[in-house]
């Protein structure tokens, strides 16, 4: 892992990654990728929930609409929910989502589920690093041209 | 929405340089000026460690002088230091929950250590989602509940009767549920306890007769909890009382009914060796020293009128018109300690257990040791009875096999398969024994000592998990295996096998999981809150866990886990009350009565309140996750400190530089 690999050539495509996490297992392990400095792209942004079973579809394609280009929930593994079995919501809610993201146009591939437990921070960062790069293979979210189109349309920020 | 207010809201933001640890990356003045740019952010403040004393004064000065109401701290993990800005937030009045914490180091500067343009850019990216969405939040208060003052342990091993004792002592009632007839667990069981190798049932025995004295503790034997219903300081637990056929007023334990009762039955209490009656006394230093009478191995099960016991009895103590009976206790805080069970060998993998008569566990090993044993003492073997010579121990049978169990038993049946041989070749210094091991784990005081000892008295041990066991004509067995010091193959000739099983969960660990909720780990044994900080506490408020079903422990490691829940549970009592966390769900009344969130609640927190046809949330069982308000399909169920507003503030602001 060089600095090489993260240095911007202009035109150069960065995904701007969004990720759901779970206070409890995938944030912890969110930190501990961090304090073991195993490094990722920037584009990666975190959204601290306490439950990946509060993630509403509504925050996915808020994100998608707000200029990411894709989106990982990431809670605890089954079985280890600390709110006993609010990700296997998320699991469901995920699989419901992606249909949706298909119909959108969008993809399902751009939005991903991920089991990360607080001691997983090597996992932490190769699923951003991984989902980074198929990311770029994709490239830009279609949203994003769509929504530039858009005359009417501005980023609301409040 | 959040329009309406502004100008109202006054935000201070704190960034932290964290030493090098941030400052070296971003560029904190950078970020600093960008966040002093933000709507609402009437003053920044850049500080080499925010946490130190300084740095929190500096807040407290801030929010004193521009009147803050509204804190966010750019710095390392809410994780570790969100409780510590809390209180700095608190102390200078303002609410606790309108703190942002922004974590720019653990999830930033150290994830990109080499991209300080794209680090500072990103940390000003999460100042800015930090600073909106503190804009939206709204101070809460923890709600304040009373305990109750009684407690329930479930599990009367050497660790639920520590911690049943300690709380007993401070003077609170204890409910301590035994599901065998007598209390003592696992240890009782024993015939010496390493390392000093002192008889296990006349140090337990006293111990045992001392939680039967103290007054403050209701041992309620041969029950099980079944049912468990409320939340932290208000539990109420259904205990479901098994009919013992004798009346424990009358009963004094003579075991007169155990002798003439006809029927035999495999002794298990002496791991299936030798046999008792149906009626039957648990073992000489049981406490309560009551009879029991199984009903199942019963002549009167099979319809028969035996009524020898009745008879055999001086005080007319049995008595058959027992039924199954439910009590319902209130207690404060529940401590969990079910204990452990060894691993079962399977006939087909296990080196022949089952198959082969001389292949036996180290439990079982264990009893005929045991001078009130099966065989008083005397190691005999089953196929011809005689005592055998040569002996061979295998360790980690059934644990750091990624067939059966890839958990170790935590040096415990290391010590405790060694042990064994320790006491035989003291008794009998011509026996050889050989004992096969991987790696030795002799980790605490006494330990190392005790393995030094086994060599020393000549027990050889051979490093390499033998292939298989292979049973002769005359009933010995040759112990293949690979001696991977030496490099070449043995085959050693032996009298008994005794097999080192592994440490496995109890078969009642997942029904306690599920009845309370309490996660379990990989290992499938109870998860602790934290596996440093937090050993003895659950997720859940007010219930802890000790000894073997967390995690394979000896037995000082478990008194240690018994007293160590007891003083967490005593906190919680001694006080009379605590505090519920703030972060809950509401509903208001746009809701439906459609009850999605209803089914979505893991804790059955919430109930559909038919006559107003809306649900309603128990603020005490909610745990915050939230799931409902993600399930809600009007909006009208919201996750306080996580409501959509707030987390979409979040999501808006993203990327708003990139």
């Amino acid at each position: 892992m060089g600095a090489e690999q993260f240095e911007p050539t202009f035109p150069k495509f960065e995904p701007r990654i969004v990720v759901f996490c779970c206070n409890w297992c995938s944030y912890a392990g969110a930190d501990l990728a961090g304090v073991s400095r195993y490094q990722y792209p920037p584009g990666v942004r975190i959204v601290r929930v306490m439950c990946s079973g509060r993630v509403e579809p509504v925050f996915i394609f808020d994100a998608f609409k707000n200029g990411a280009d894709g989106v990982i929930v990431a809670g605890c593994h089954p079985g280890e929910c600390h709110y006993v079995s609010g990700n296997l919501n998320a699991e469901r809610r995920v699989e419901n989502t992606r249909k949706a993201l298909d119909y959108l146009g969008l993809g399902a591939e751009r939005l991903r589920l991920e089991w990360i437990s607080a001691s997983e921070g090597m996992k932490f960062a190769e699923v951003m690093r991984e989902f980074t790069e198929e990311i770029k293979e994709l490239g830009p979210s279609p949203m994003k041209s769509r929504l530039n189109r858009c005359e009417n349309h501005e980023i609301s920020r409040d | 929405m959040a329009k309406e207010k502004e100008g109202e809201e006054r935000i201070g933001v704190f960034v932290c340089r964290c030493g090098v640890n941030i400052g070296g990356v971003v560029d904190c003045d950078e970020v600093a000026r960008y966040a002093a740019t933000l709507p609402g952010v009437v003053c920044v403040s850049v500080n080499k460690f925010t946490c130190s004393d300084s740095g929190q004064a500096d807040i407290q000065e801030h929010i004193r002088k521009y009147n803050l109401n509204r804190v966010v701290v750019a710095a390392c993990t809410p994780k570790t230091h969100e409780p510590t800005f809390r209180v700095c937030c608190e102390e200078a009045g303002v609410n606790k929950y309108l703190l942002e914490f922004v974590n720019i180091r653990d999830q930033c500067s150290w994830m990109h250590i080499w991209d300080h343009e794209g680090a500072t850019k990103k940390a000003k990216d999460l100042v800015r989602m930090g600073v909106y969405r503190a804009k939206l939040l709204e101070p809460l208060e923890e709600s304040e509940v009373a305990v109750d003052r009684n407690a329930l342990v479930i599990g009367a091993g050497v660790a639920g009767m520590q911690a049943a004792m300690d709380l007993g002592d401070m003077g609170f009632h204890v409910y301590l549920v035994e599901k065998e007839p007598s209390i003592g667990g696992r240890m009782a069981r024993f015939d010496k306890v390493f390392p000093t190798n002192d008889c296990s049932i006349c140090i337990l025995g006293p111990k045992m007769v001392e939680v039967a004295r103290n007054e403050n503790i209701e041992i309620m034997s041969y029950a099980e909890v079944v049912e468990v219903e409320g939340f932290v300081g208000n539990f109420e637990v259904t205990i479901e009382h098994k009919p013992r056929y004798v009346d424990v007023d009358e009963c004094t334990g003579c075991a007169q009914c155990a002798e003439k009762c006809p029927v035999e039955v495999p002794y298990d209490f002496n791991e299936g060796f030798g046999i008792r009656g149906a009626a039957y006394v648990p073992f000489p230093q049981a406490v309560p020293l009551r009879a029991v009478i199984d009903l199942e191995s019963c002549l009167r099960s099979e319809g028969k009128e035996c009524k020898a016991c009745i008879k055999a009895c001086e005080r007319g103590a049995i008595d058959f018109s027992q039924e199954k009976k439910y009590s319902k206790v209130k207690v404060g805080v529940i401590i969990v300690a079910p204990g452990f069970v060894t691993y079962d060998p399977e006939p087909r993998n296990d080196y022949g257990y089952g198959i082969y008569d001389n292949v036996i566990t180290t439990m079982e090993f264990e009893r005929l040791l045991n001078a009130a044993g099966p065989t008083e003492g005397h190691v005999i073997r089953a196929s011809d009875c005689k005592e055998p010579m040569r002996l061979g121990f295998i360790n980690c049978v059934g644990s750091r096999d990624i067939k059966t169990n890839v958990h170790c038993s935590g040096g415990v049946c290391c010590m405790f398969n060694m042990k064994n041989a320790i006491l035989l070749k003291e008794k009998r210094p011509e026996i050889s024994c050989y004992l096969f091991y991987m790696d030795i784990r002799a980790p605490f005081r006494g330990y190392e000592e005790f393995y030094n000892r086994a060599r020393e008295i000549g027990i050889r041990f051979v490093r390499g998990r033998p292939s298989e066991v292979i049973e002769k004509e005359n009933g010995n067995l040759v112990i293949r295996a690979e001696d991977t010091l030496k490099g070449v193959v043995r085959n050693i000739e032996v009298d008994l096998v005794v097999l080192g099983t592994g440490i496995v969960p109890h078969s009642d660990i997942e029904k306690i999981s599920k009845m309370l909720k309490i996660p379990r780990a990989a290992d499938g044994l109870l998860m602790e809150a934290h596996p440093k900080l937090g050993p003895v506490d659950t997720v859940l408020g007010g219930v802890f866990v000790a000894g073997g079903a967390s995690g394979p422990k000896d037995i000082p490691f478990a008194v240690a886990q018994g007293s160590g829940a007891a003083s967490r549970a005593a906190r919680l009592l001694v006080t009379g009350k605590t505090k519920i966390e703030g972060i809950t769900a509401a509903s208001d009344e746009s809701c439906i009565g459609c009850g999605f969130c209803v089914d979505a609640c893991p804790y059955g927190a919430l109930t559909l309140d038919e006559k107003e046809n809306r649900v309603m949330v128990v603020g005490a069982i909610c745990k915050g996750c939230g799931t409902c308000a993600a399930t809600c399909p009007v909006g009208a169920m919201e996750q306080r400190h996580f409501k959509n507003v707030q987390v979409e503030a979040q999501v808006k602001n993203l990327f708003a530089l990139a």
